[in-house]
């Protein structure tokens, strides 16, 4: 008999991801809701010390699996090590983040084990013994409510969206023998800056610009961003410009970000890009045009050149800066 | 080099998508259908990695209704070589592992070195398919790439991830997915249409590739759509103004601070 909720926490490099916190916390609630254990697990290579940390979000039993060929992600071993756990401690739901990672895990286990998968999920519950995903489809423009079958009932959730929990538990951290197996792909090289700058799709914060910029200078942008430690997005019309990369484009085909603040400047509101970011918890649109759609999509909303606005935003969070 | 790419037709993203009576489907009546944008990218690179090595063939490859033709005709115009399209009606509703399965069934007969394919399509943001049909093929995947080059039997591709990007190396065959920036796809000529219209575009059922319902259709989904809904409308929202853009700009960031409360 299936039991109990096993998440996956990722770490890189030797530092948990911020999702790996909020797969902890949803995975804590929904043990919760259930009445059964929740297990975590934490792959990698010299990663038993830290393991212990995720007890201050609700893992009281923590599964560790280090290894040197875990050292960085490929499908293959993880896949193959994750897939042996899953099999042995049989759990009823088994939750992801939807990082790079996850998307990449998650899809390739979900086939492994024949298993019901709700990516980039929003939200979660459990009604009886099933879990209901609620996961945004076409860019965001609807929300589809998904129920699971089988076991186990796998969900990848969402970065940024989950609440993190302090629930502060004497975790149990064991470590188990892996099995990595032959793997059919390897890593090169890694370019990741880790501390350097907050992901769009992990910003708590993103000062966005679009056709308004007139230009690849996005430094008023970048200036604001910085301070509010955020991110810094664009629009399909500033990325196609060449202004900004291919990385940068928030929008129903590039990334879907769920900020709690979103400053859109100089963007009109296509209905590709309002996807791509209308879940965002607060929208401030910056537009000249009083006309533009985004403003149908704000919470706040100033009609005016940016490159007058945006500096003077910056000043005032300066000042509150002290 | 056999090259297959793995595409799907969907609404285009213009589409205000709405939402069918029975709340578990969208309307499909008025829908413009395109290409797959992430799967655009996916023929154009198949065409790039074909013309860089002088000679190969691109297969299409589409499980879907009828209509799905004519995402195929495109990718022939903008110079695939054949396509399949996989047309069944036992597979209407089936899901993400069902769709997988379908094509690698299909793939059993078609010849492969790369298979690529989309991330995500835009439509049910799965990111699942690709994945899933690589493992049914047991050939390995590396997903989200936006630079390749292939020697030696091995593909070595550049994807991103958060903070920067990684360098994976996989044998061959193998399957990635597209990522933004990977490519520009060709728009298709007027003469690429015109010979588009001749290239052999197969069409099989679920028999024709070995398989029943059993194990791909809806009834064994594993993922059920109970509703669909729209996101909550937004409050309507406020413009600030004020006589000076230092006034406006202090208040927008005291609504921030004390209203918000996201800064």
């Amino acid at each position: 008999m299936a039991k109990g909720v096993l998440v996956l926490a990722e770490q890189i490099d030797g530092s948990f991801r911020k999702i790996a916190y909020e797969v902890v916390s949803e995975g804590s609630r929904l043990a919760d809701v259930l009445g059964e254990p929740l297990t975590a697990v934490v792959l990698g290579s010299g990663v038993e010390r830290m393991a212990a940390e995720l007890g201050k979000h609700g893992a009281e039993k923590i599964l560790v699996g280090d290894d040197p060929a875990l050292a960085d992600y490929t499908t293959d071993i993880y896949t193959n090590v994750l897939c042996d756990i899953v099999k042995e401690k049989d759990p009823k739901i088994l939750l992801l983040g939807a990082s790079t990672q996850g998307k990449d895990l998650s899809a390739r286990l979900a086939a492994r084990l024949n298993a019901g998968l709700a990516m980039d999920c929003t939200a979660l519950r459990v009604d009886g013994e099933t879990l209901i995903a609620t996961r945004p489809i076409f860019g965001g423009k609807v929300l589809a409510d998904v129920a699971i079958e089988g076991t186990p009932q796998m969900a990848a959730i969402r970065p940024n969206v989950m609440e993190i929990i302090d629930a502060e538990k004497a975790a149990d951290v064991e470590s188990i023998p892996v099995n990595p197996g032959v793997g059919k792909t390897r890593v090169l090289e890694k370019k990741v800056e880790a501390a350097a700058q907050v992901d769009l799709t992990e910003a708590d914060i993103v000062v966005s610009g679009g056709r308004g910029m007139a230009g690849p200078d996005f430094s008023v942008l970048e200036k604001l961003a910085q301070l509010l430690g955020g991110a810094v997005g664009a629009s399909r019309s500033a990325v196609d410009e060449g202004w900004r990369p291919h990385s940068d484009q928030v929008g129903q085909t590039g990334k879907v970000v769920s900020p709690n603040l979103y400053i859109a400047c100089g963007i009109s509101g296509a209905i590709q890009h309002l996807a791509g970011m209308g879940s965002s918890k607060y929208v401030v649109a910056i537009n000249k045009d009083a006309e533009a759609p985004i403003f149908k999509k704000a919470d706040f909303g100033i009609v005016d050149d940016l490159f007058k606005v945006v500096p003077a935003i910056t000043a005032e969070v300066e000042k509150l800066k002290g | 080099m056999e090259l297959v790419v793995l595409l799907k037709q969907v609404p285009d993203t213009e589409t205000a998508i709405q939402i069918g009576e029975d709340k578990t489907t969208v309307k499909t009546e008025d829908v413009k259908w395109v290409i797959n944008p992430y799967d655009e990218f996916a023929v154009e690179e198949a065409l790039r990695i074909k013309e860089s090595q002088g000679a190969g063939k691109v297969t299409i490859l589409t499980a879907g209704p009828e209509r799905a033709v004519e995402a195929i005709r495109t990718a022939l115009a903008m110079g695939a070589d054949e396509g399949v399209l996989i047309n069944d009606p036992a597979l209407e509703g089936a899901d993400g592992l069902g769709t997988a399965r379908v094509l690698a069934a299909a793939l059993k007969d078609i010849p492969y070195d790369v298979i690529i394919a989309g991330q995500r399509a835009v439509d049910d943001d799965g990111y699942l398919v690709p994945a899933a049909v690589a493992e049914f093929l047991d050939i390995p995947q590396v997903s989200m790439v936006f630079k390749q080059e292939i020697s030696d039997g091995n593909i070595r591709c550049e994807r991103t991830v958060e903070g920067g990007t990684v360098v994976i190396e996989a044998e061959l065959p193998a399957l990635f997915t597209t990522q933004r920036g990977l490519n520009e796809p060709r728009y298709a000529s007027l003469p690429g249409i015109m010979k588009a219209k001749k290239k052999p575009l197969a069409k099989k059922t679920l028999a024709d590739i070995g398989l029943d319902s059993s194990g791909v259709g809806p009834a064994a989904a594993k993922c059920r759509v109970r509703t669909l809904s729209f996101p909550p409308e937004r409050a309507p929202g406020r413009i600030i103004e004020g006589e000076t853009v230092e006034e406006v700009a202090g208040e927008l960031v005291r609504l921030l601070r004390e209203e918000a409360k996201v800064i």
